[in-house]
């Protein structure tokens, strides 16, 4: 005899909340107990997971196959910096164009900071969404493309707001790992209960079958651009976490190869499946990390082997070939982590008990 | 001044209409926007570079060698990414694709380097020729020339002759085509070698007319050349020539009238690809888009 179900809902939750707090724990003991290098690569797992939560709600759970990701980072990355930088650094680092008088005295507090860079993010999203996607399938992706290097291009060009072409530095480092990791709960918090609700179930079928969905007397394309402008917001808010690690953003830096390794984290983790990005990037970031070695001379005893430059980025490509043509599902499919599956308490391991 | 910009717009516009050619016969056929096309544009200028600058060959032999190699890895890429994705869902193979692009960039950039590297342009072409009132070096008359004899020769081959047929047959529907004895797997190959080989000359071209190679050069060019293949109407040749050759006059023509908007020079294409995809899908030479359920 199994324990009943609210028994099991109460252990869940408390296991939850139990792992949490070891988890939390850990973050701080890690924050100083670790070397810098170690703590910034896992601060960007909880970076490189939210951006991969943010662009597997767009592309794994509503079916929108997005190729801007990169852009929306690019908005919430300077919309973040401009709002915590003072104004002193401004006026040093504007040298290109003075800075527009109305953006000099604005600044505000960090998570302010970050949820203006999400909101605007999301903003630009909604526009960008609503002509766009009326396209589908591949032509969507080329026309998100397109959309992501024209902010690029604007933020080159637009001097006065973004400091063009030499970027912005010196931006306070805010983003710890409490805060990361804080960001990430949250976000898998609202996406869990998302995909939970209703709205997650609509959005499954508008992303299996649109035509089905219609006939149901769903409205598709109001589901689809809110799903967009949610993603967006999340990957502005990812882009303003990335560009407080690294300290310094400039628009090279939001190209589409960023897109193309979100891609890669959502596509190994499994696209549609929460518990998969969180994986995903969790193994993209480290394995990105590792791989340098190749790029890096070895010395091994009198045996001098000089570093590769490139090495690191083919065999990352290799991979995800291979995993798209091997396991196209990647690693979670649409399967998702519960405490059940893991405590193996599911029905069919009961059967087999009682037998 | 007007002439000069003309001509300069004609040879970049047929350049991009030869990597156009490549897009959109693939996506005629197989629906799959092969990302590793500029990619292999770029194969075919480093080919060239490495055949002629750096050991020394002819011209015309070297031309050679970067169309064969280029039109062999074109193959090679199709049989190893794409052709194990063919019952697989659309979005899968281009994911394939991407990856396949990012590949190419990097292997070149191992074995290569990332350096750019200079180009020495064959004299015989560079000697400037004074027609009227313009001045221009052969070169420049030679690129789009280039372009179009290829481009009438494609033609003639798709309505001309047998295999040309089966490709029109298999881009409208390719299990009947199939099963009237057509061996599809073949022709999707030689679609392949076509618009590697097209995606080489203009390789070739471009190393001349810019000298300069270096790994990451195919990324724009090819996304630009994408974007005129839309523009013309996926799926149909004369479309991605014409879409290449507007996209040629956007680029020079609003550079050349308004200077201060250069730094937007990138920016226009894409413009004029979310405007197109917007107002007509299906491009200009494009047919109905037809809702399947």
């Amino acid at each position: 005899m199994g324990a009943s179900a609210g028994d099991k809902t109460l252990r869940n939750r408390a296991l939850t909340i139990g792992s949490l707090i070891v988890f939390a724990a850990f973050l701080w003991w890690a924050e100083e107990g670790v070397d810098a290098y170690k703590v910034r690569i896992i601060n960007l797992i909880a970076i490189n997971a939210i951006l991969g939560l943010s662009l597997n709600l767009i592309y794994g759970m509503a079916g929108m196959f997005s190729l801007g990701h990169a852009g929306f980072m690019a908005i919430g990355a300077y919309v973040s910096a401009i709002l915590i930088l003072s104004p002193d650094q401004k006026l040093a680092m504007w040298i290109l164009d003075p800075i527009a008088p109305w953006l000099l005295d604005v600044q505000s507090p960090f998570l302010v900071s970050l949820i203006a860079a999400g909101a605007i993010a999301a903003v630009f999203g909604c526009i960008v969404s609503i002509p766009v996607l009326r396209l589908g399938g591949d032509y969507l992706g080329i026309a998100t493309l397109g959309f992501s290097e024209i902010i690029r291009i604007l933020i080159t060009n637009f001097t006065p707001i973004t400091n063009g072409p030499l970027g912005l530095k010196g931006i306070p480092p805010h983003a710890s790992l409490l805060m990361s990791y804080g960001v990430l709960a949250v976000l898998l918090f609202c996406m869990v209960r998302l995909m939970n609700s209703n709205f997650g179930n609509v959005l499954r079928a508008v992303r299996d079958d649109e035509i089905a969905a219609k006939v149901m007397g769903i409205d598709t394309f109001k589901i689809r651009v809110l799903a967009f402008t949610l993603g967006c917001f999340g990957g502005g808010v990812g882009g303003a976490l990335m560009g407080n690690l690294i300290t310094t953003i400039d628009p090279k830096m939001f190209m589409i190869t960023q897109t193309y390794s979100l891609l890669m984290i959502v596509v190994i983790g499994g696209l549609g499946s929460i518990t998969g990005s969180v994986i995903g990037a969790v193994l993209v970031t480290t394995m990105l990390e590792w791989l340098r070695f190749v790029e890096d001379p070895i010395t091994i005893g009198s045996l001098y082997i000089p570093g590769i430059p490139g090495m690191r980025m083919v065999i990352f490509s290799m991979l995800l070939i291979a995993v798209i043509i091997f396991r196209r599902e990647g690693i979670m499919g649409m399967r998702e982590f519960s405490w059940g599956w893991l405590l193996r308490d599911n029905a069919r391991v009961n059967a087999n008990d009682a037998k | 001044m007007f002439m000069q910009h003309f001509i300069n717009a004609i040879g970049l516009g047929s350049l991009y209409g030869l990597i156009a050619i490549g897009y959109t016969m693939v996506y005629g056929i197989l629906r799959l926007i092969n990302f590793a096309h500029g990619d292999i544009f770029m194969l075919g200028a480093y080919f060239i570079f490495f055949a002629t600058i750096s050991h020394g060959l002819p011209w015309a032999v070297g031309a050679m060698i970067a169309i064969a190699g280029a039109t062999f890895c074109g193959l090679l890429v199709d049989r190893i990414a794409y052709r194990p994705l063919r019952n697989a869902p659309r979005i899968s193979a281009l994911i394939s694709a991407i990856g396949v692009s990012f590949f190419i960039e990097n292997f070149t950039v191992v074995v290569f380097s990332g350096m750019p590297r200079p180009v020495v342009q064959p004299a015989a072409l560079m000697a400037p020729i004074t027609i009227g009132s313009v001045r221009l070096v052969p070169l420049a008359l030679m690129v789009p020339a280039i372009a179009f004899i290829l481009v009438a020769a494609l033609l003639w081959m798709l309505y001309g002759t047998k295999p040309g047929l089966a490709m029109r047959a298999i881009s409208y529907d390719i299990e009947t085509t199939r099963l009237m004895g057509v061996s599809v797997d073949k022709i999707i190959a030689l679609t392949f070698a076509i618009g590697s080989a097209l995606a080489a000359v203009a390789g070739i071209l471009w190393a001349l007319r810019y000298p300069r190679v270096e790994p990451f050069m195919g990324i724009m060019p090819g996304f630009k050349a994408f974007i005129a293949a839309v523009f013309g109407g996926i799926g149909s040749v004369p479309g991605a020539m014409i879409g290449g050759i507007v996209l040629g006059f956007v680029e020079i023509m609003s550079v050349a009238f308004f200077p201060t908007l250069s730094g937007y020079r990138d920016a226009f294409a894409f413009l004029l690809l979310v405007v197109i995809l917007l107002w007509k899908p299906t491009g200009l030479m494009g047919g109905k888009l037809e809702d399947k359920i």
